[in-house]
């Protein structure tokens, strides 16, 4: 994960407010990892039963609300939004279930894991056309195409059901070698790597900022504004797969139903995270520590044996309560 | 509009261009066209089926929806949205029936719920209108703390039972005289009030003015906060109204009861003709859209298993939207 960290430290050939762009936003990130950290130890405290083993059992199971998040933040950086997010999930796990089930063997579920993130892409490409060719407000396209994706998972699959290969559960479960490295984690930090950081550094992702900051410039600077809007649903739409894949590895079936609060929490660790709803600013790396300080936040409230309702209180008042200030302080800065 | 669009003749009409600003202008006309086009489609497909207990049923059902829709049409003139309304709506029915069985009876129970949808109402005006929190993610917050809330009241509240009042039902599924729906007592009152407010009021000005373009609606003297924060009290209350609705219609009462209906309320205003970036809309509209899309997903029920009708629902509320965004775009 630190390798995210330090490729966003190097400052990139380009206008001095970029640089202090990246600053701010690792200023951001920085104080949530040290919120983390504290989290932790307050973790470790209140369950003196949590270990370094257990830390894998965690990121497993914020495994694909993590993934969830990275795809929310690519399409909120380029000034979008998508509200069908946990529906691409649950169609493509759906999809990976039911095929692994229907063909089974180690060898085969390569195949249709490639197939699956084919898929993906296929799904991002049609919200993606839809925003680009109807002009539609991308809130009411995603909002619909949500129904459409659930609608099809339903098809795939009437009742939660399948399996996953066994090589694909080894992959998300458990740790990697020693106790401080689950496997999620490490998973978690290869698809980043593989996504996210040759995506930030070529000339397509310096785009994805250009019309999320301002299209209109971005146009006349000669960005594609359509075709990179076009590209940032299709990438969503791949890393959403990849969160979909997650959640069959971690649960071993494919449920049709997406999960509500999925989109919700994943649009909150994106804004917690620092990127700005209004598009333009922050990274995929502060929206993971916001989903992992999310998830400690309700499983501490487990331990210490609250209402696991009150969880959900906690988030909802976090959430709003980091935006307040945050917004608060940016006005007094205005102001001034 | 175009000059060559503005050239006076009988001929005019039979432009693409008139066609396109009567959608723009006068949405009201093609949606009412589009509603009965969909219902003498029902009776073909299905002959028989339009009926008085089926019109009865129908605006029944697109009463609770259409208040529903009123919340984010009103969020919407501003350019916000209220995603809390699932939540909020929900929990006023359920709070409403674990007070049956207790003193003061569900009237006092109606009350409580109203205070409560009232109180997350003002939590979100004032993050909105005050601190400027994004509309989407502070009723998305809110959304989440009403949801966690009534779920803890429903473990307190297991002892106690849970029934829905039996004024409620009667409300919700009552008929006066056979044909005309109970509820409509109730939303017949809140639609004239909210199309006369966005008409004919100094407040609903302000609504529009505020989504066509804060800054100017700011330099002219508007006190965007106040406005604010009193719309999400109001669209807070309207959602408790409506779930107390539905809680009688469909006579269950559950945290999560009127949470599948947020995806249709925004469909609803949109289809209706109101845009989701604020200023330009109305509340008849949206009416009219209520109305289509409980016909629509009445009719796709009949014909069509679940997942298509979820397939087809989401594919033509995409049309609909996307020839609005013509029509309105063009000129």
């Amino acid at each position: 994960m630190s390798a995210t960290a330090a490729s966003m430290d190097q400052p990139r050939p380009g206008p001095m407010d970029t640089v202090r762009t990246f600053g701010r936003n690792n200023a951001w990130t920085l104080g949530l990892l040290g919120f983390l950290a504290l989290l932790l130890v307050f973790t470790k405290v209140v369950n003196p039963f949590y270990s370094l083993g257990s830390l894998s059992s965690t990121a497993t199971s914020v495994l694909p609300l993590a993934l969830a998040a990275v795809a929310q933040a690519i399409i909120v950086i380029s000034g979008g939004i998508d509200l069908s997010i946990s529906a691409q999930m649950a169609l493509t796990s759906c999809v990976a279930a039911t095929m692994m089930k229907d063909n089974p063997g180690e060898g085969t579920a390569v195949a249709i894991v490639i197939g699956v993130l084919l898929l993906g892409l296929l799904l991002g490409a049609v919200n993606g056309a839809l925003v680009v060719l109807t002009k539609v407000p991308d809130i009411v396209v995603t909002l619909a195409t949500s129904f459409v994706w659930a609608g099809v998972a339903l098809l795939v699959r009437p009742a939660p059901g399948g399996s996953a290969a066994l090589w694909l559960k080894d992959l998300v479960v458990g740790p990697a070698g020693i106790d401080l490295l689950p496997k999620a984690a490490v998973l978690l930090v290869v698809i980043v790597a593989v996504v996210w950081i040759p995506l930030s550094r070529s000339r397509l992702g310096l785009s994805l900022y250009a019309i999320g900051s301002d299209p209109l410039a971005a146009f006349r600077s000669g960005v594609p504004v359509s075709r990179t809007k076009f590209l940032s649903y299709v990438i969503t739409g791949l890393v959403a797969a990849f969160a979909g894949l997650s959640l069959t590895a971690s649960t071993g079936i494919g449920s049709p139903v997406p999960e509500p609060t999925y989109v919700l929490i994943s649009i909150g660790a994106v804004v917690l995270g620092g990127v700005s709803l209004a598009g333009g600013i922050g990274g995929v790396f502060g929206p993971l520590v916001a989903v992992v300080v999310l998830q400690l936040i309700r499983d501490d409230m487990t331990f210490m044996r609250v209402n696991p309702n009150y969880g959900l209180v906690a988030q909802g008042f976090i959430l709003i309560g980091v935006l307040m200030a945050g917004s608060f302080i940016q006005m007094r800065r205005s102001r001034t | 509009m175009t000059a060559a669009a503005d050239t006076p003749g009988a001929r005019a009409w039979l432009r693409p261009a008139a066609w396109r600003n009567l959608l723009r202008d006068y949405p009201l006309i093609p949606l009412t066209v589009l509603l009965v086009l969909l219902v003498m489609t029902v009776e073909l497909a299905r002959p028989g089926t339009v009926s008085p207990n089926w019109a009865a049923f129908t605006v029944r059902q697109a009463a609770v929806l259409a208040i529903l829709a009123a919340c984010q049409t009103l969020t919407m003139l501003t350019g916000g949205i209220d995603l809390s309304i699932g939540y909020i709506a929900s929990m006023a029915g359920f709070v409403t029936a674990t007070f049956v069985h207790q003193p003061g009876g569900w009237a006092f129970g109606v009350v409580v719920a109203l205070a409560a949808s009232a109180l997350a109402g003002l939590v979100s005006g004032v993050g909105i209108g005050i601190f400027r929190v994004h509309p989407l993610i502070m009723t998305l917050g809110m959304g989440l703390i009403v949801f966690g809330f009534s779920n803890v009241w429903q473990l307190q509240s297991v002892q106690t039972g849970a029934g829905v009042p039996a004024e409620l039902r009667t409300l919700g599924t009552g008929l006066t005289a056979d044909v005309i729906p109970n509820d409509l007592a109730v939303f017949v009152p809140v639609a004239v009030a909210l199309i006369l407010l966005l008409r004919r009021t100094g407040y609903g000005r302000m609504l529009y003015a505020i989504g066509d373009n804060p800054v100017a609606a700011r330099l002219s003297g508007v006190r965007s906060w106040q406005v604010l924060v009193v719309l999400y009290v109001l669209s807070a209350l309207l959602a408790a109204v409506a779930g107390l609705l539905q809680s009688g219609l469909s006579n269950t009462a559950s945290v999560t009861l009127v949470t599948p209906y947020l995806l249709p309320s925004v469909a609803a205003a949109v289809i209706g003709g109101t845009s989701i970036l604020g200023g330009r809309g109305g509340y008849s509209g949206t009416i009219v859209g209520a109305l289509i899309l409980t016909v629509l997903a009445g009719f796709l029920s009949i014909i069509l298993p679940e997942p298509w009708r979820q397939i087809v629902f989401g594919s033509i509320v995409v049309l609909v939207a996307a020839a609005y965004t013509r029509a309105t775009a063009a000129g």
